[in-house]
């Protein structure tokens, strides 16, 4: 079935006929509804995750109570409170989200995701200083590199340079500018191609049935 | 001196916590500023784009990241949106991912009121559609349908001015990804090779190194790099913004560092020489 | 900040709040409890945790209820319920509708083969979407950018086309290096070596701009705290 599919779609690059065309469209539209339901299907994983965690008591079953209980109240400010405006019944099917549900967003998940992320800053300096060793020739170079790139790409490294009595030295940022623009893309095409070759070859074995991993075996 | 040695190697991870966070934060309390330096010829691939087009051109956003990654990108969105409502150009935002439609939201709300823009007539907001691929895919032959006429709050795009005669790519003068993960290499796979789309990316460092192959081969027509990329492409349009504030505290943090792995690496070799 | 208008106070428990002085009060805690990840892992950490599931994941529910499941499934079998009540009703979406259920039979252990059809469906006419545009996009195009500034080097500077004489060296070499049908021994070992040093200096590319991505979000949190909470209760600390 994944194969009559794909060799159609493969059928309307090359050919764009308006029959091909619209097939197209519509078979993309199709895969649009039924992405939404993959959506879906995580979402109630998730749910079903923390419901079991909650009837069976298990290890900080305290938490999945917190987490079902954000969830419970992002889903009523969203979609049943919604624009606060109207029956209830019309807010269910209206395509708008309310002020509650952007304060929610803004000053609840913002914050948590953005600092989530922060944290890696720190941790990325912790293993600077711990476990980024200089063990052969090739590790060198890995760090050289990361040292002139980090030194390129902030203004301090013009200033660095103002005793040699230059105004504002771009020697630094034109070292980093090299890097990035010749060896890291020679480099980077390098596996671009190798992840190229493994992707197409992997279509070509999902459309002819070779391959079905993603259908769990 | 192997103590000290030994006891530097094996340092408490918190004390190298507290430091980074001094780095950071020093900065901002000691009004430090750096100049902003010379652009990027990435971040100027970009900016010289929007500038050439004739004014009213068509710019089609695609805001692509969470939350995450707010304070890498907003400021260089902002400043692109910026420029974009300078030149008098069209604005259509999208998001491919959930919380791209939020993401949305601030960028205009901050930028629209300085700019003295209306909604509907010189911008919208399209919101999140779902399907990534077959969004960009169905954006070849017919936006508004692939868009189900609606924008983010459920208005009907067909009758708003600013999607006047837009109805393909062939319609959209420069599409600009802002991302964090991999959609940018969809847009080019499939708007770029398949429909000609111009695109240019603004993306988090991370994916910097990832995308240079593709502005260097002519794909992309500019890369907007991190943090310094928003401070640069700040310093073009003569507004500076939190791009531009973040970067003595990123010289400062760079700094250190390139100095926690000269002093790791140090300490390391003179650990290890003892027999 | 997006936000309910200026001026609108909440009145709770007999207390008025500004909800954009709240707001940034609950940001700047949440932000503390993430943050007290770093000294160890704790309770307060693992409750903001939790609490960043729920709301994400009620977040992207409530999106995907207004943007896929109204607009491409409701609205088209049922128009009424639409701001566009004149429109027709488009019942081919019953056969994706169909599949789409289909996928979430995958929690009845019995019925779960059957969602292997949406999964082949998408997961074919996306492979077959992908082939032609990715071996152009990623193959052809980067040969081509690799091969170009050498064959009109008269025009280019020499600086340029070393640098371009670098490239194509590195693409090469690079290449042989993840050729493993064959030992990497005498010319191949030597090219497989060069390839891998191009990668280390990709690689440590990659990681420096890495670091500068870490320590930008670690900048977009401090100037949240210094700039918009701190001045909301700190007199003269407007920095």
């Amino acid at each position: 079935m994944g194969f009559i599919a794909g060799l159609f779609m493969v059928f309307t690059f090359f050919v764009p006929h308006a029959v091909g065309t619209r097939g197209s469209e519509m078979l993309l539209e199709w895969a649009r509804i039924i992405g939404a339901f993959a959506l879906i299907l995580g979402l109630a994983s998730l749910f079903r995750t923390h419901w079991d965690k909650i009837r069976r008591r298990q290890a900080q079953w305290g938490y999945s109570v917190v987490t079902l209980a954000s969830f419970a109240f992002m889903v009523w400010a969203g979609i049943i409170y919604g624009t606060g405006e109207g029956p209830v019944g019309q807010r269910l099917v209206t395509v708008k989200s309310g002020a509650l549900f952007e304060w929610l967003f803004n000053n609840v998940q913002v914050p948590l995701d953005a600092t989530m992320f922060a944290l890696l800053a720190f941790f990325i300096a912790s293993a600077a200083y711990r476990t980024f060793r200089a063990r052969n020739f090739e590790a060198v170079l890995l760090i050289i590199a990361a040292i002139i790139i980090m030194l390129g790409r902030v203004p301090m490294a013009e200033l660095l340079h103002l005793p040699h009595g230059e105004a504002i030295d771009t020697r630094m940022p034109q070292i980093y500018e090299w890097i990035m623009q010749f060896p890291a893309v020679a480099g980077k095409r390098g596996i671009l191609f190798g992840v190229a070759l493994g992707a197409i070859a992997t279509s070509l074995r999902i459309m002819l049935g070779i391959e079905r991993s993603h259908l769990g075996g | 001196m192997e103590d000290i040695l030994n006891r530097l190697q094996a340092i408490d991870r918190r004390w190298l916590y507290l430091v980074i966070f001094a780095a950071v934060l020093v900065p901002f309390l000691s009004g430090l500023k750096l100049p902003a330096g010379v652009p990027s010829p990435a971040t100027t691939g970009v900016y010289d784009y929007i500038e050439r087009l004739p004014s009213g051109s068509v710019i089609l956003l695609s805001v692509d990241y969470s939350p995450a990654s707010l304070a890498e990108l907003e400021p260089m969105a902002k400043a692109v949106v910026r420029h974009a409502f300078a030149r008098g150009h069209r604005v259509i935002a999208l998001a491919l991912f959930p919380e791209g439609a939020m993401m949305i939201n601030r960028i205009l709300d901050e930028v629209v009121p300085e700019m003295d823009k209306t909604y509907a007539t010189d911008y919208v907001n399209a919101g999140f559609k779902p399907g990534r691929v077959a969004v960009i895919l169905g954006m070849g032959k017919d936006i508004i349908g692939v868009f189900e006429d609606t924008d983010a709050q459920g208005n009907a795009l067909s009758k708003m001015p600013v999607m006047a005669g837009v109805k393909s790519y062939k319609d959209i003068d420069l599409l600009i990804n802002f991302a964090a993960g991999n959609i940018p290499f969809a847009w080019i796979t499939y708007a770029h090779e398949q429909y000609q789309q111009q695109v240019g990316v603004g993306v988090t460092a991370v994916m910097a190194t990832d995308l240079y192959p593709f502005w260097k081969s002519g794909q992309l027509v500019g890369v907007i790099n991190g943090l310094k990329g928003a401070a640069e492409y700040e310093n073009l349009i003569q507004k500076p913004g939190w791009g531009a504030a973040g970067m003595s505290s990123q010289s400062i943090a760079h700094l250190l560092i390139i100095v926690f792995i000269i002093l790791g690496n140090i300490g390391y070799f003179l650990v290890r020489r003892r027999p | 900040m997006p936000e309910i208008q200026p001026g609108t106070q909440l009145v709770f428990l007999g207390l008025s709040l500004d909800p954009q002085v709240l707001g940034l009060w609950v940001q700047a805690l949440l932000t503390f409890a993430i943050l007290s990840f770093l000294w160890g892992d704790n309770p307060i950490y693992k409750f903001a945790e939790h609490v960043f599931v729920g709301i994400s994941a009620g977040y992207g529910a409530v999106i995907v209820w207004q943007q896929a499941v109204l607009l491409l499934l409701v609205f088209k079998l049922w128009p009424q319920l639409s701001t566009k009540a004149d429109a027709g009703a488009d019942y081919w979406v019953i056969i994706p509708g169909v599949l789409g259920l289909l996928m979430l039979t995958r929690f009845l252990p019995k019925y779960d083969w059957l969602s292997r059809y949406p999964i082949a469906f998408t997961v074919g006419l996306y492979a077959g979407a992908a082939i032609a545009p990715t071996a152009q996009a990623y193959l052809l195009k980067q040969m081509g950018a690799t091969m170009l500034p050498l064959i009109g080097a008269s025009e280019t500077s020499w600086p340029v086309a070393l640098s371009s004489l670098v490239v194509l060296v590195g693409v090469i070499c690079t290449l042989t290096y993840f050729y493993f049908s064959r030992p990497h021994e005498g010319m191949l070992g030597v090219s497989s070596k060069i390839g891998i040093w191009f990668l280390m200096v990709a690689f440590g590319a990659g990681f420096g701009n890495t670091v500068m991505a870490r320590i930008s979000l670690l900048i977009g949190r401090v100037e949240f705290l210094l700039y918009d909470w701190l001045p909301a209760w700190w007199p003269g600390a407007g920095l």
